[in-house]
């Protein structure tokens, strides 16, 4: 029941006006410094409503006096950084590769550039030092190139990739597999064989029977002497790089069911400059021809 | 004018008064969805999942990927850098319920889809840190069973009365369709009709047998592939 309001006397208050049973309510009121910053929130959130994309409607919602859409302001931004880096992206675009790796400046740009577009793209295969993973991802600071390790084979393989169903230029080859055509003891044979390149054949008859099952099946890709032909992607036999393993067995388990590695195309998923900049960057890594 | 003091005393009008107040905040979001054409930009390519991808996609969620992993590129220009082009709600608008996540310890796989190989994904689902020495991500090597897919229609079909595009003809087909993505050398020509795009392959090195790893697999292959953006312009992502 709504009592007249009156003032406390104990507390020296003044109450709410509200009686229940006699006891009465103070009126404590909220801090001024709470209240206005509760105002100024309100205000500001109409006025955000006001500028900004707010309420909805019936066909569509109210889009902001500014008109300013997230969208948009990306793609602003985006166009910003494009501008700016277009001058030295169309120099790296149009430069010869050759050209690139003997000018300072363009090269410090594409190595600073490409070291980051590595990590985020090549790393996790390549490894983040390019030192290659074991299962079939290559090492890229070794000279052993499997496609060719110049500036425009380098940069081939990165556009098209290698054995993927996305990009109809993507080198391709493949690996028979020999499970199906040669008998258990021709396999290894010519496992004893591929390990004398190495010097490493135990079995100086059984490496004498598998030369000649290699010379009908495997040297048109791997070579003569294991040499690989690159062409082909026929990796080298007669160094101490394996994709797949060089222990005996594991040379035999690669003859019987081939496993080949694949590489995406990046031609569409990174610039055509960054491209450029990934090739001059990996072939300086070490092995670069 | 009424009293607040008659407010409080009758609780019919103040049940009947607290209803309104109430439903005015729901009400302004919900109506115009019903009178607004679409939500969703105008885009092509988007499709349903075919039935390896859509087993892949429940071997996601119950492996509880997305706790780890967002699929949601936001449009801020690192995200753009790293991760392509900005999520769509056509993306993802026959996920139910879909995979944006808030957690990323893991990378965005918004747009995974072809960025590595299968045989990068197999090793890496097997052991992480055989290909990433610096993941923390957990081995999924068990993924390597039998993928239980007896039931892969009936999924397919309460997604249709979801309003999944799914034809009669796609859920009659989702047994061959799954094991035909799983296998290189099967006739894909229907397959690839009804699911432009699907990644076909042999993803666990293993073709007798359809394995969750190849199902899990076969989704993140086409996670952000379906739409090409090199022909979209801002103004078709207008709505």
């Amino acid at each position: 029941m709504p009592t007249k309001i009156e003032k406390d006397a104990l507390t020296g208050k003044l109450t709410t006006g509200h009686e229940w049973d006699g006891i009465k309510e103070l009126n404590t009121p909220l801090p001024k410094w709470w209240l206005y910053i509760l105002y100024a929130t309100i205000i500001w959130a109409a006025v955000w409503a006001l500028l900004f994309p707010s309420f909805p409607g019936l066909s569509g919602y109210f889009g902001g006096v500014l008109g300013w859409t997230k969208r948009e302001d990306i793609a602003r931004e985006v166009a910003a950084v494009a501008d700016a880096r277009a001058p030295m992206f169309e120099r790296i675009r149009t430069t010869d590769l050759e050209e690139i790796r003997r000018d300072p400046t363009l090269l410090r740009f594409a190595m600073a550039g490409a070291r980051q577009a590595f990590a985020d793209n090549c790393a996790p295969c390549h490894g983040s030092g390019a030192e290659g993973r074991p299962g079939g991802f290559p090492a890229l600071i070794d000279d052993d190139w499997i496609w060719g390790g110049t500036l425009d084979d380098i940069v081939f393989t990165i556009r098209h990739g290698i054995r993927n169903a996305l990009d109809d230029d993507a080198r391709q080859s493949q690996m028979p597999a020999y499970g199906q055509i040669l008998s258990r003891r021709e396999i290894e044979d010519v496992a004893e064989h591929v390990l004398s390149f190495t010097g490493r054949a135990t079995d100086a008859e059984a490496a004498k029977r598998g030369e000649a099952i290699y010379a009908e099946h495997c040297v048109a890709c791997h070579g003569e002497q294991g040499e690989g032909v690159r062409a082909v992607g026929g990796p080298r036999l007669n160094d101490a790089i394996w994709l797949y393993g060089g222990s005996r067995d594991q040379i035999i388990a690669q003859i019987t069911n081939p496993r080949m590695g694949v590489m995406p195309p990046w031609q569409g998923r990174l610039d055509e400059a960054i491209i450029r900049m990934l090739a001059v960057y990996v072939h300086t890594l070490g092995g670069g021809e | 004018m009424l009293r607040h003091e008659t407010i409080e005393k009758n609780v019919i009008l103040l049940a009947v008064l607290t209803l309104i107040t109430v439903s005015i905040g729901g009400l302004v979001q919900i109506i115009p969805l019903f009178t607004i054409e679409t939500t969703i930009e105008r885009v092509e390519g988007v499709r349903p999942y075919s039935p390896l991808e859509l087993a892949g996609r429940n071997i996601y969620i119950r492996e509880g990927c997305y706790v780890c992993h967002s699929q949601m590129v936001r449009p801020f220009r690192d995200e753009l850098e790293r991760y392509g082009h900005y999520s769509l709600a056509a993306e993802s608008m026959y996920d139910r319920p879909f995979q944006w996540g808030s957690k990323r310890t893991g990378p965005d796989l918004a747009r995974v889809g072809g960025k590595y190989s299968n045989e990068w994904h197999y090793q890496h689902l097997i052991d992480p840190r055989s290909v990433v020495p610096e993941s923390i991500m957990p081995p999924y090597a068990f993924l390597v069973r039998p993928l239980k897919f007896d039931d892969i229609e009936k999924h397919m079909r309460a997604l249709q009365r979801l309003g999944v595009p799914y034809t009669d003809e796609m859920i009659a087909n989702a047994r061959a369709d799954l094991v035909a993505q799983a296998n290189p050398d099967a006739d894909t020509t229907g397959l690839l009709a009804r699911y432009p795009k699907a990644v076909v392959g042999d993803f666990d090195r293993n073709t007798r047998v359809v394995t969750e790893m190849d199902a899990l697999i076969a989704y993140l292959q086409m996670l952000g592939t379906l739409v090409n953006f090199a022909e979209v312009t801002p103004q078709q992502l207008r709505q």
